[in-house]
C-alpha cells in the first residue's frame, strides 16, 4: 500500500495550557548508568539488568503511542526534540510536567529501586529539564520504602523544576495507609502535589477478582483501582492529615468521579463510626484536594454527555489539562470535547493548573 | 446508622404498592444446615468448616458496621436476623407487599470453601434446606441456586439437579470469584445456566483469596463496602472483554448489592479502550455497552443518593430504567425501603418497571 499523502500543513493550535501528563521515555537502561554510582553502575552492566519498561504500558500496543507520535525506531516518548515539537509545539503548550513511567518501584529491592530513582530524576534533569525551559519533571520515589522516598523528595526539592512527587496507582499497599506518610509528610514540607499516575507494580492482580487476561481489561480496571485509592486516602485521614498537599490522578480518567463520590458519601454516612477522623463530607475532601488530569476522556466525544458530568462533579475547578502524549488517548490537535464551552477550556487549560501547582505559578507571575 | 430508629409515620401495608424485592437473605446457621448434611460432611463441618480465603473461623474479614449486619428492629424473638420465616412475613413480606421476594442466600459462602467436595455438599444442603424450610412454606419466596463456583464440574452438576424446580429463580455466584468471572474456567457454569434458562446473579462479597483492591488490603468496612462497586465494574468488564455475550448469547446476569450509577462511564471506558485495543479482542462482533445493555441487570439497593436529586435522572436514562430491578436487601443495615428509599419522583410507569414490572419480566412471570 502506498503510503498517504502528509495532510495539508495546518496551523498549529496555539492553546497556551500547562500539559500535566507527558510521557518521557528511558532509551534503555543504559542510558541511566552515568546517573548511578559505582556500585550500582556495575550492578546494571555486570548483571545485566533489563530493561524497565513497565507491564502496564506494552512498547506495541496502540494505545501506547498515537500512530503520528510512535517514532519509526527507539521508543515513543524517548527523543527530547520530539516531544518538544509534537507535545509542546503541537498545542502551544506554555510548560509540559515530564510523568516518567519507568518501573523502579516495581523493583523488589528497595535498595535497587531508590538508586534507580535518584538516576532517572537526575537524568530527567540533566537531559530533559536543562534542554528547554518549558519543561518541568514530575519526582520519581521509590515507593518500596517511605523514608527513602522521602529523601529522594528532599533531595530532588532544591530543584524548583521538580513540581510534584509521582507515585503509581496500584502498588504493595493502599496510598492511604500510615506507612506512606512520610511520602506525604516530604511532599507538604515542599508545597508539592503528589501526582498518582495509572500503572501497577502488579503486587497483587490490578483487579480485586484476580487476574485479567488482556491489556484491555487491565486499563479499563485502572479507573477502578484509583476509585480504590481515593477511599483509601479519605478512611485513613490521609486527605484531612496533608491539608496542603493536592493530589493529582494522572491518567485516571474522570467521568467515574459523580457516581463515585455518591456511593462514598452514602457509606461514610452508614459508617462513619469506623472512621471518626473523617469530619467532613468525604465530596468536600475530596473537591478540595484531588484533581484529574483530562486524558482519557471515558465519555462520548460528542460532549453533550462530559457537560453533564462536570455538572455531577460540581465544580469546574478539578481538571487539568493533558494529552497524555504520546499515548493515544485522541485524534487530531483538539484534546477537548467540541462541546465544552471557551471559558471552561480556558480553566482547564491554564487555571486550574496555576492554582495546583506553586512552582509553576511562581515562574509565570 | 443503624442506631435507634425513629417509628417513622409509616405507611402501613395496605397503603404500600405491590413490589418485587430481589434480594432478601435468609440466614441457616451451621446447626441448621446440618441435618441437610450426609454423616460425613456433618463430621467434617464440625471438625474443620470452611476454611474460608481469609483469616478468621466464623465472621468475615472486616468486622461489621452492627451486629450481623442487620436492622436493629430484624432480630426475631429467638435466632438471628433472616432466620425466623414467620418474623420476616411479617415484618417484612406482609408490611412491604411484597409479591415475589428471590432469596440469595450468600452465607455461609460454600462458593469460596477450600476443601471443593465439601463446598458441593455444602451447597447441595443449602439448597435442599432453602426448598424445605422456606420456598415449600411461603409461596411468595424463590430461592437462588448456590453453587461451588470455583468447582466447575460440581457446579454445573448442582445447576443441572435443581433446572426446572419451579422455586428456583436463578443460579448464584458471589462477586470476589477467584478468577474473573468471564475466564473459560467459568464457561461450563455460564453454559448450564443458559441452557437451563436462568439468569447469572451475582451478589457483592465472597472471597476469592486476593486482595479487595488491586492497590492491596484496605484497613475498613467501610472500604470494603464502597469497593464492592469497584469489584463489580471489574466482573463485568471480565464478562464484556472476554466474548462472554458472543458465545452465551442466551446468558442474562443480574449484578446484585453492587450500586448501579458507575455503569455509564465503565460503558464509556469500555467502548472507548476496546475500541482502540481492537486486536486484542476479536472475540467482540460489537460495542462493550451493546452487549451490557443487552444482557446486564442491576439491583438498586443500596439505592444511589447524587448530591443533587436531579442528577438521578440523568443517570436512569443513561443506563435504561428496564435495567433496574429494585431490592431491599432485607434484613440487613442498609435496607432500602420500597416507600421511603427512592430519591426522585418517577413517573407512574417508570416507577411501576423498578418496582416490579422489570423484575417479573427478568423471572419470566409477566
Amino acid at each position: 500500500m502506498a503510503p498517504a499523502a502528509p495532510p495539508p500543513q495546518q496551523p498549529r493550535p496555539q492553546l497556551g495550557g500547562i500539559d500535566c501528563d507527558v510521557h518521557p521515555a528511558v532509551p534503555g537502561i543504559e542510558a541511566l548508568v552515568p546517573y548511578l554510582d559505582a556500585h550500582w553502575g556495575n550492578a546494571v552492566v555486570q548483571r545485566g539488568l533489563h530493561d524497565l519498561e513497565p507491564t502496564s504500558y506494552p512498547l506495541r500496543a496502540p494505545l501506547t503511542a498515537r500512530p503520528d507520535w510512535r517514532p519509526a525506531s527507539g521508543k515513543p516518548g524517548g527523543d527530547v526534540v520530539t516531544v518538544l515539537d509534537q507535545a509542546l509545539d503541537g498545542f502551544g503548550s506554555r510548560i509540559a510536567i515530564l510523568n516518567c513511567l519507568y518501573a523502579v518501584q516495581t523493583l523488589f529491592s528497595e535498595d535497587m529501586g531508590a538508586a534507580l530513582a535518584r538516576a532517572v530524576n537526575d537524568w530527567l534533569a540533566k537531559e530533559w529539564l536543562d534542554r528547554d525551559p518549558r519543561l518541568r519533571g514530575s519526582i520519581v520515589v521509590p515507593i518500596q520504602n517511605a523514608e527513602m522516598a522521602a529523601a529522594e523528595i528532599d533531595r530532588c526539592a532544591a530543584d524548583r523544576r521538580f513540581v510534584q512527587v509521582l507515585l503509581p496507582c496500584l502498588s504493595d499497599q493502599p496510598l492511604g495507609r500510615r506507612l506512606h506518610w512520610p511520602i506525604y509528610e516530604a511532599a507538604q514540607r515542599h508545597g508539592l502535589p503528589v501526582a498518582i499516575h495509572a500503572g501497577s507494580t502488579y503486587r497483587h492482580p490490578v483487579t480485586p477478582v484476580g487476574w485479567p487476561s488482556t491489556f484491555t481489561e487491565d486499563y479499563v480496571a485502572q479507573a477502578q483501582g484509583f476509585q480504590t485509592q481515593l477511599t483509601s486516602l479519605v478512611c485513613e485521614g490521609a486527605l484531612s492529615r496533608f491539608p496542603d498537599v493536592t493530589f493529582v490522578l494522572a491518567e485516571s480518567g474522570f467521568t467515574w468521579l459523580p457516581a463515585y463520590l455518591w456511593r462514598l458519601t452514602k457509606y461514610w454516612h452508614g459508617l462513619r463510626m469506623e472512621v471518626p477522623w473523617v469530619d467532613r463530607s468525604p465530596a468536600d475532601l475530596i473537591r478540595a484536594q484531588v484533581r484529574f488530569t483530562l486524558q482519557p476522556l471515558d465519555a462520548p466525544q460528542d460532549g453533550a454527555d462530559v457537560l453533564r458530568v462536570i455538572d455531577h462533579i460540581g465544580s469546574e475547578e478539578l481538571l487539568l489539562f493533558s494529552t497524555d502524549y504520546p499515548h493515544w488517548q485522541f485524534d487530531g490537535d483538539d484534546p477537548f470535547p467540541a462541546a465544552l464551552p471557551q471559558a471552561l477550556r480556558q480553566k482547564i487549560l491554564l487555571d486550574n493548573p496555576l492554582a495546583t501547582y506553586a512552582r509553576i505559578r511562581e515562574d509565570l507571575a | 446508622m443503624n442506631f435507634e430508629i425513629a417509628q417513622r409515620a409509616t405507611k402501613d401495608a395496605a397503603s404500600r404498592p405491590v413490589i418485587v424485592d430481589c434480594d432478601i437473605h435468609p440466614l441457616g446457621e451451621a446447626k441448621d444446615l446440618l441435618p441437610y448434611l450426609s454423616q460425613r460432611w456433618r463430621e467434617h463441618a464440625q471438625s474443620y468448616g470452611l476454611l474460608p480465603r481469609h483469616g478468621f473461623q466464623s465472621g468475615p474479614a472486616y468486622p461489621k458496621g452492627q451486629p450481623d449486619a442487620a436492622r436493629l428492629d430484624s432480630w426475631p424473638p429467638e435466632g438471628r436476623p433472616g432466620s425466623d420465616l414467620a418474623f420476616m412475613q411479617k415484618q417484612h413480606l406482609d408490611f412491604n407487599n411484597v409479591e415475589l421476594g428471590v432469596m440469595t442466600m450468600i452465607s455461609p459462602a460454600a462458593g469460596a470453601a477450600q476443601n471443593m467436595d465439601y463446598g458441593a455438599a455444602l451447597a447441595r444442603a443449602m439448597n435442599e434446606w432453602q426448598v424445605a424450610e422456606w420456598t415449600s412454606k411461603e409461596a411468595r419466596l424463590k430461592a437462588s441456586i448456590v453453587i461451588p463456583y470455583e468447582d466447575p464440574p460440581a457446579a454445573v452438576a448442582e445447576i443441572e439437579h435443581w433446572a426446572g424446580h419451579r422455586d428456583f429463580a436463578q443460579v448464584l455466584i458471589l462477586s470476589r470469584t477467584a478468577e474473573p468471572l468471564g475466564q473459560r474456567k467459568y464457561w461450563p457454569i455460564l453454559a448450564a445456566a443458559e441452557r437451563a434458562g436462568l439468569p447469572i446473579a451475582v451478589h457483592a462479597f465472597g472471597y476469592g483469596g486476593f486482595p479487595v483492591t488491586g492497590g492491596g488490603w484496605p484497613s475498613y468496612y467501610m472500604e470494603e463496602m464502597v469497593g464492592h462497586a469497584q469489584c463489580c465494574q471489574a466482573l463485568l468488564s471480565s464478562l464484556v472483554l472476554e466474548g462472554v455475550f458472543e458465545r452465551f448469547p442466551g446468558l442474562r446476569v443480574l449484578l446484585i448489592e453492587a450500586g448501579v450509577a458507575w455503569l455509564p462511564s465503565l460503558m464509556w471506558r469500555l467502548d472507548k479502550h476496546q475500541a482502540r485495543l481492537a486486536s486484542e479482542t476479536p472475540q467482540l462482533k460489537r460495542r462493550p455497552s451493546d452487549y451490557i445493555r443487552e444482557h446486564v441487570w442491576l439491583t438498586t439497593q443500596p439505592m444511589e443518593e447524587p448530591e443533587r436529586r436531579k442528577h438521578f435522572h440523568d443517570m436512569v436514562e443513561w443506563i435504561g430504567i428496564d435495567r433496574l430491578l429494585f431490592a431491599t436487601d432485607y434484613p440487613h443495615w442498609d435496607f432500602d425501603d420500597p416507600v421511603w428509599s427512592l430519591p426522585v419522583r418517577l413517573d407512574d410507569t417508570a416507577r411501576q418497571a423498578l418496582f416490579r414490572d422489570n423484575a417479573r419480566k427478568f423471572y419470566g412471570l409477566a
